[in-house]
C-alpha cells in the first residue's frame, strides 16, 4: 500500500517537471512570453519566502521574521549564501533558547 | 597530438563545470541536510519502513510534499487523497521548469529531461540565477552536478534520519528550519541589488501569495498563483531589458 503510494507521488511530481522539457522545443514564444518566464524566478522565491517564514515558528511569527531580516542584512553586505543562511539559523536558535 | 591536446582541454572544461554545479549545490546541501534527517525521523515514527522512506526521498525528491505524505500516511489517509495532494502541492514545479527549459532550448533533450526530473524549489532558485552557464560549452554537466549534489544530501539526509531517529536536539533542528527561507533570500537580494525592479517582481508574487492564503486556498496553489501573477508583473518590469 504505501509502495503504492510513493509510485503515485512519483508520477504525479514527475509529470509537471518533466513535460516542459518536450514542450518548449515545439514552441516558439512571443516577446512578453519570454519576459515573463524569466521573471518566475524572481516570483517564486517571492512567494517561497512569505508567507511560509513567518511559519518557522508557528505559535511565534515574529522569529521568523527577525531571521528573515537578519538575512537581508548579511545578504546586502554580500555575504556568502553559506554564510546568510548560518546567520540566520544562529538568530532563531538565539531566539529559542 | 593535436587531438590529444583538445581532448585534454575538454576535460579540463568538463571537470571545471562539474566542480562549479558542485559548488553552486553546496548551500542546497546545507539546507537540506537537516531537513531530511528531520523526514527521516519523522518517516519512521508515521510507520514507514527505512527502505519506503528513503525511496519516496529516491522516487518523488520533493520535501514539502514528502512531509505532507508521510504525515497522512500516519494518519491513514487513503493512496488517492495522499497522491492528489502531492500533484497539488508540486504543481508549481511545472511553472519552474517551463521557465527553466525556456532557458535551456539549445541544450539537448537527452539532458534536459533528467535535469527538468531534478527541479525542486531550491535546485531551481539556485539554477535560475546561473543563467549564463545555460550557453557554455559543457553547461549541462554544471546544472547536473548541481543537481545531483542537492538530490544526494537529500536521499543520504532522509536515509540517516530514518537510521539514526532523533539525534539533533528538538531546539537546534527547530531553529534549521530558516535554512532554506534564509537561501532563498541569499539568493534574491543579491540579484534585487543589481536590479530593484527584480524585487518588485518578488513582492508582488508575495502579496499575491499571502492574499491566495487569506481567501483560503491551500499552499500549493497559492504558490501557484503568486508565482504566476507575480511573474506576470515582469512583462511590464522587465520591458526595457536587452534581452
Amino acid at each position: 500500500m504505501i509502495l503504492f503510494i510513493i509510485v503515485g507521488m512519483c508520477i504525479v511530481t514527475m509529470i509537471p517537471r518533466l513535460l516542459p522539457a518536450f514542450i518548449v522545443d515545439k514552441l516558439q514564444f512571443k516577446d512578453w512570453v519570454n519576459r515573463w518566464l524569466n521573471a518566475i524566478p524572481f516570483a517564486a522565491l517571492g512567494a517561497l519566502i512569505f508567507p511560509g517564514i513567518l511559519s518557522v515558528r508557528p505559535d511565534q511569527p515574529h522569529i521568523g521574521l527577525i531571521g528573515g531580516l537578519v538575512a537581508i542584512g548579511l545578504a546586502y553586505i554580500g555575504l556568502n549564501v553559506i554564510l546568510v543562511v548560518a546567520g540566520a539559523i544562529a538568530t532563531v536558535f538565539l531566539f529559542t533558547l | 597530438m593535436n587531438e590529444n591536446i583538445l581532448d585534454k582541454q575538454e576535460q579540463s572544461n568538463s571537470s571545471r563545470m562539474i566542480k562549479k554545479g558542485i559548488a553552486a549545490g553546496f548551500p542546497i546541501m546545507v539546507g537540506y541536510l537537516p531537513i531530511a534527517l528531520t523526514y527521516g525521523v519523522l518517516a519512521k515514527q508515521s510507520g514507514m519502513t527505512l527502505t519506503e522512506l528513503t525511496l519516496m526521498s529516491v522516487m518523488v525528491f520533493a520535501g514539502a510534499s514528502q512531509f505532507m505524505g508521510a504525515n497522512m500516511i500516519a494518519l491513514g489517509a487513503g493512496a488517492a487523497e495522499i497522491i492528489i495532494a502531492t500533484f497539488v502541492l508540486n504543481f508549481r514545479h511545472f511553472v519552474m521548469s517551463l521557465s527553466f527549459m525556456n532557458r535551456l532550448r539549445g541544450m539537448e533533450l537527452k539532458w534536459k529531461a533528467p535535469l527538468s526530473l531534478g527541479l525542486t524549489d531550491e535546485t531551481f532558485a539556485v539554477s535560475a540565477l546561473h543563467t549564463e552557464e545555460a550557453n557554455k560549452d559543457k553547461g549541462a554537466l554544471f546544472y547536473t552536478a548541481l543537481i545531483l549534489t542537492a538530490y544526494l544530501s537529500w536521499v543520504i539526509g532522509s536515509f540517516l534520519g530514518g537510521v539514526l531517529g532523533d539525534i539533533i536536539p528538538e531546539k537546534l533542528s527547530q531553529s534549521m528550519g530558516i535554512a532554506l527561507y534564509a537561501m532563498f533570500i541569499g539568493l534574491l537580494v543579491p540579484s534585487v541589488k543589481k536590479e530593484f525592479k527584480l524585487g518588485l517582481i518578488a513582492l508582488v508574487a508575495m502579496l499575491i501569495n499571502a492574499l491566495c492564503i487569506q481567501l483560503g486556498m491551500s499552499t500549493g496553489w497559492a504558490i501557484v498563483a503568486g508565482t504566476i501573477i507575480g511573474g506576470m508583473s515582469g512583462i511590464y518590469l522587465l520591458k526595457e531589458e536587452v534581452k
